[in-house]
């Protein structure tokens, strides 16, 4: 039983973030069509950011979180009038083209500045556990549910009650509509972009404090979200949350019982046959739109 | 004189060569790379090997994406499928090359066509999404059946062989490998004059309309994830013959990338475009290290940043191509012929 309980807290600590990342996906594909598969890049780009401008400077570490907050920011506009933008009106695999040679180029220039180590991160967390009835839990794992919780709130009140958040689910609902009611779908998508690149950047701060330091494999990261995204539907923010942590427990349940029976790596391939499973069933997941189109 | 480019019959619109000297000049192509053990040594010769096994998975490739519009990114698994059938038929079965490679293809066909069953009713992204779930089960799939595919340390490959006969050596497998591709191009550019071909055209460009006119669909969707898989699965089994030992990081999902790279930057539905674009993937490494080599006395650092120099330059060609040139190396090159063609009266 400990055991069990164990391996649904990580989940839900992994899931929360799973979900942090997942809403910069479904912001994305809402407002313009695109499914952004260098997400796990901005991801991880996020995440050695922070860790060197903080020991490049010096600064407090919150100083440093918020630099890596408006780095991304500028990051995610510049993405979209550079790259994006052109794009409008082309098929769908170059779009996914551009967004695989985007993570191309962003996983080269962090390798080529800080190459394939693994970067230790400061304790941003205190290491004392807490318990929690039987179960020791690392605060670290607290803190990160709890940002995430604080955020995804902050989120859903802006997209509900802020004139940016109107525009945005306007301009989701359609794009036409939204231009002949004056909102710049332009500055919209440069928004969109902004917010999955924060959203990102927030989740892999919040891992690299988990895991103690930051490598290569975060931008695998980007890839396991794609199953949470499709099991919530792509065009739901709420799926993504809920996606995410169905998704982050599963893993973790698949992973800890199934690994001594079948040798190990069934955590990583386990949401991948999870996505197998909706995309035959209910492909457009649990809260997406469904578009019927029969062929 | 003519001074434009015009077709004034079907046969002459059908025809793959537009002129006698085309035809001629191809023959001439292929002379020259019948030769080219000749000239080129090892390492030319192992480069020009791997360009021409690219050639026929890109080939594949675009028959399923740039001709029937269905996107995949599981081109690697199946590639691994194709280089483990070889392993299994020619290593455990001792079976001759001409009887595997076939085989091969055909294990790799049904294997596709099993994952393109959900083609049925996903496309677009949703599609894309599924190939990449067929990625990560097959590549666990063959990290795990250890009896058969020796699990993470990988499986050794015995040189293609029948009877006497035995290819081993770059320059041996290079008589096998080229006269098969040139066969299989000419087997795709013949198939887009057919009717199987057509309907797949068709689908790409307009699904429901394909339907309305009588095309099957479904049938057609997954006849284009058979044969392009075969297409694969024969890529695989000359990579399993050329490199004798293959492991599960052989087929990482970043090889698939590099194939859809190769169509993207060579032109999605254009056979030319496939030939352009393994070699322009194939070589650009190469070519790099060619620059980077002299450089390196001068640079030293240059040496450990190779490899994310490497993959920053992949990514960077695959965005300014889609920025600057969507239509590939092909259409490129068809407008510098036509200029040509009709010069100096060329507008």
């Amino acid at each position: 039983m400990d055991f069990f309980l164990q391996l649904v807290i990580n989940g839900l600590v992994i899931g929360s973030i799973y979900a942090l990342v997942g809403l910069g996906f479904v912001i994305i594909y809402k407002s313009s069509s695109i499914l952004n598969f260098a997400q796990g890049e901005f991801l991880m780009l996020g995440s050695y950011v922070c860790v060197a401008v903080f020991t490049a400077t010096k600064v407090p570490f919150l100083v440093a979180f918020g630099l890596t907050l408006l780095f991304s920011v500028l990051l995610g506009m510049a993405v979209e009038r550079l790259l994006l933008r052109p794009m409008i009106g082309e098929p769908v695999i170059s779009v996914i083209m551009l967004t695989l040679g985007m993570a191309s180029v962003l996983r080269a220039i962090v390798q080529g500045i800080w190459g394939t180590e693994t970067v230790p991160y400061p304790e941003i967390f205190p290491t004392t556990p807490v318990r929690i009835g039987p179960l020791p839990v690392s605060q670290g794992y607290l803190y990160s549910v709890g940002s995430v919780v604080v955020l995804l709130a902050a989120f859903s009140v802006f997209f509900k009650f802020s004139r940016a958040g109107i525009a945005m689910r306007a301009t989701a609902f359609s794009q036409q509509v939204a231009l002949s009611m004056g909102i710049s779908v332009k500055r919209i998508f440069a928004l969109a972009w902004s917010i999955a690149a924060v959203v990102s950047a927030v989740g892999g701060v919040l891992l690299g404090g988990i895991r103690g330091g930051v490598d290569g494999a975060f931008a695998l990261f980007g890839l396991k979200v794609i199953p949470v995204v499709i099991l919530g539907g792509l065009d739901s923010v709420a799926g993504a949350i809920v996606g995410g942590i169905i998704m982050g427990v599963l893993e973790n349940l698949a992973g800890g019982y199934l690994d001594p029976l079948l040798g190990g790596g069934v955590k990583e391939v386990a949401p991948f046959i999870a996505l197998v499973a909706i995309l035959s069933v209910k492909p457009y997941g649990l809260f997406g739109k469904v578009k019927i189109e029969r062929v | 004189m003519k001074c434009g480019d015009f077709r004034e019959t079907y046969v002459e619109d059908m025809a793959i060569f537009e002129t006698a000297f085309a035809r001629r000049a191809l023959w001439l192509f292929l002379a020259a790379m019948a030769a080219v053990p000749a000239f080129a040594g090892g390492f030319w010769l192992d480069v020009v090997n791997r360009i021409l096994i690219a050639v026929v998975a890109a080939t594949g490739l675009n028959i399923l994406t740039g001709f029937t519009g269905q996107i995949s990114l599981g081109n690697a698994a199946f590639l691994s499928v194709g280089a483990y059938a070889t392993a299994a038929l020619a290593g455990k079965a001792g079976l001759p090359f001409p009887v595997v490679i076939p085989l091969a293809g055909l294990i790799t066909a049904a294997v596709g066509m099993v994952f393109g069953i959900p083609s049925l009713r996903l496309k677009g992204l949703y599609l894309a999404v599924a190939t990449l779930a067929a990625h990560f089960v097959i590549e666990f799939a063959v990290t795990h059946w250890d009896s058969m595919t020796g699990g993470v340390n990988g499986i050794s490959i015995p040189a293609a062989a029948a009877g006497p006969l035995s290819l081993d050596g770059d320059a041996r497998l290079y008589y096998l490998i080229l006269p098969l591709t040139v066969g299989m191009l000419l087997f795709a550019k013949n198939l887009f004059r057919t009717k199987v071909g057509k309907a797949f055209v068709a689908i790409r460009d307009q699904d429901i309309s394909a339907e309305v006119m009588g095309v099957n669909v479904f049938k057609y969707k997954l006849l284009s994830f058979g044969v392009s898989s075969f297409y694969v699965g024969v890529a695989g089994a000359l990579l399993g013959y050329q490199a004798r030992i293959i492991s599960p990081e052989n087929f990482p999902i970043t090889l698939a990338i590099d194939q859809l790279g190769m169509i993207i930057i060579g032109g999605m539905g254009s056979i030319l475009g496939s030939i352009f674009g393994a070699v322009f993937i194939t070589l650009l490494p190469e070519l790099l290290r060619l620059v980077v080599g002299p450089l390196s006395a001068t640079f030293p650092q240059l040496t450990t940043l190779f490899s994310s120099l490497k993959m920053g330059v992949f990514g960077l060609a695959i965005v300014l191509f889609l920025l600057f040139e969507p239509d590939g190396m092909a259409a490129r090159w068809h407008t510098i012929k036509n200029y040509w063609k009709l010069y100096p009266f060329s507008y």
